[in-house]
């Protein structure tokens, strides 16, 4: 900017207009480039660059009143969530009492730790990991394109073989909570799982473990 | 001007590229800077690992730890299209002024009758506005069921007004749809959150973006 009045002894050549040579125009420009440092100063530790990231979730549609009840899910998980970030599970269909097809379900208890909630996910889901993996790797190497990649990865998570894991809180669980088992779900590449409400045998089951009465 | 300065005095320094780049960066961070409000509520989510930003064209709830409702709405327009439909339906009157004042506004956290007042208190003090109990949620008076179900509707006929208009005119049209969004604190109790989405799916909206600090994934390493 200071180059402007200097480029007045130059720009005489060329315009032909007469101007006053020996005055100086240089101006003083230290309250615009304090004023102009205020602003950035302001403007940066104002801005805001990272905008919240979210989590996409889909709930399920609710049945029309009387419509028969959905069929039983295949190797389906429960995860019951509960106070002090404790969850139970069990793992296939929920059996209030001994019966023909088999015992009366008992809850079993997994927390937050990598060694526990992770591990055991991982465990189930690893079919399906694996065969992401290998996708992946026929990815790197340009065998596939990655919209095949993608529909692929999708059949993966969807397949039969591939636990559904349902998640269900009792009235003390934290919000914390179902986004850890969620994220923990993404993290393992499960792709079918649904946070649903609680029903009253599995209710009271957890508050008897939680009393530690193991009938 | 003379090539040597110095004239015994103090050395000039050329400062023109510095003060190009000040006020290069002060442009720059001029024109991304969005201006808000404080929000009502603190609110401190749980991370994960979530890579989707939160769309900027979004109806959101808030929930803090106690389980009390805010809601709000980015789109200004949509957002006093909302209140006017409010104030039919609850038979509240609110000025001009009143409904325009509300456009600016961070989410809100007071029940529809209190609202008047709330918009005209100075910004300094609605933090500490009293009765702030959240929007109520109960069977006889559901009032974040009708704010969610008018700011939904108002926030998708706008972003179809907009979407048509680019058509006709034969723009390209950018916007994102309109998405719900749900903002909790780590500590609230999930039941609340579960009430709420009882009242998304029985307005028929399934989908919702659970908005969470950011995480790195161990996979990714």
């Amino acid at each position: 900017m200071a180059e402007i009045a200097e480029g007045g002894s130059g720009g005489g050549h060329k315009g032909g207009k007469k101007r006053a040579k020996k005055q100086s125009t240089r101006i003083d420009m230290t309250p615009m480039v304090d004023l102009a440092f205020l602003l950035l100063t302001f403007f940066v530790l104002t801005s805001t660059f990272s905008k919240p990231k979210s989590m996409e979730l889909t709930f399920p549609v609710e049945p029309p009143p009387g419509s028969p009840p959905p069929p039983a899910v295949k190797n389906g998980i429960t995860m019951l969530l509960t106070k002090d970030d404790r969850i139970f599970y069990y793992e296939g269909e929920f059996r209030p009492k001994d019966d023909e097809k088999g015992p009366k379900t008992k809850l079993a208890e997994l927390n937050f730790a990598p060694s526990s909630l992770h591990k055991y996910l991982a465990d189930k889901n690893k079919w399906a990991q694996d065969e992401i993996q290998k996708l992946n790797d026929r990815l790197k190497k340009k065998e596939i394109p990655d919209t095949t990649h993608k529909r692929l990865v999708k059949e993966i998570k969807a397949n039969k073989i591939a636990p559904t894991i349902l998640i269900k809180t009792d009235d003390q669980a934290t919000y914390k909570n179902v986004v850890d088992v969620i994220d923990e779900l993404n993290i393992n590449l499960v792709g079918k799982y649904v946070v649903v409400d609680i029903l009253k045998p599995e209710y009271d089951l957890i508050q008897e473990n939680l009393k530690g009465v193991q009938p | 001007m003379s090539k040597k300065p110095s004239k015994g005095g103090a050395p000039s320094l050329d400062m023109t590229p510095m003060v190009d780049l000040a006020f290069l960066l002060v442009t720059f961070f001029m024109l991304t800077a969005s201006f808000r409000m404080a929000e009502p509520v603190t609110v401190d989510p749980p991370s994960s690992i979530g890579q989707i930003t939160l769309p900027d064209n979004h109806i959101m709830v808030t929930v803090d730890k106690d389980g009390k409702l805010f809601f709000g709405i980015s789109n200004a327009a949509a957002k006093t299209a909302a209140l006017r439909r409010m104030s039919e339906k609850y038979k509240i009157p609110f000025t001009e002024e009143q409904i325009k004042k509300f456009g600016g506004l961070p989410s809100i956290g007071v029940e529809l009758k209190d609202l008047p007042k709330y918009i005209d208190t100075p910004e300094s003090k609605r933090m500490t506005f009293k009765p702030q109990n959240g929007i109520p949620l109960d069977s006889l008076n559901n009032q974040l069921r009708d704010w969610i179900s008018f700011g939904g509707a108002e926030a998708v006929k706008i972003y179809n007004d907009a979407k048509e208009k680019a058509k006709s005119a034969n723009q390209e049209f950018k916007a994102e749809k309109p998405r719900y969004a749900i903002k909790c604190d780590s500590k609230t109790k999930y039941i609340f959150v579960q009430d709420i989405v009882e009242v998304f799916t029985k307005l028929k909206i399934y989908q919702f973006n659970l908005i969470t600090g950011l995480e790195a994934n161990p996979n990714e390493n």
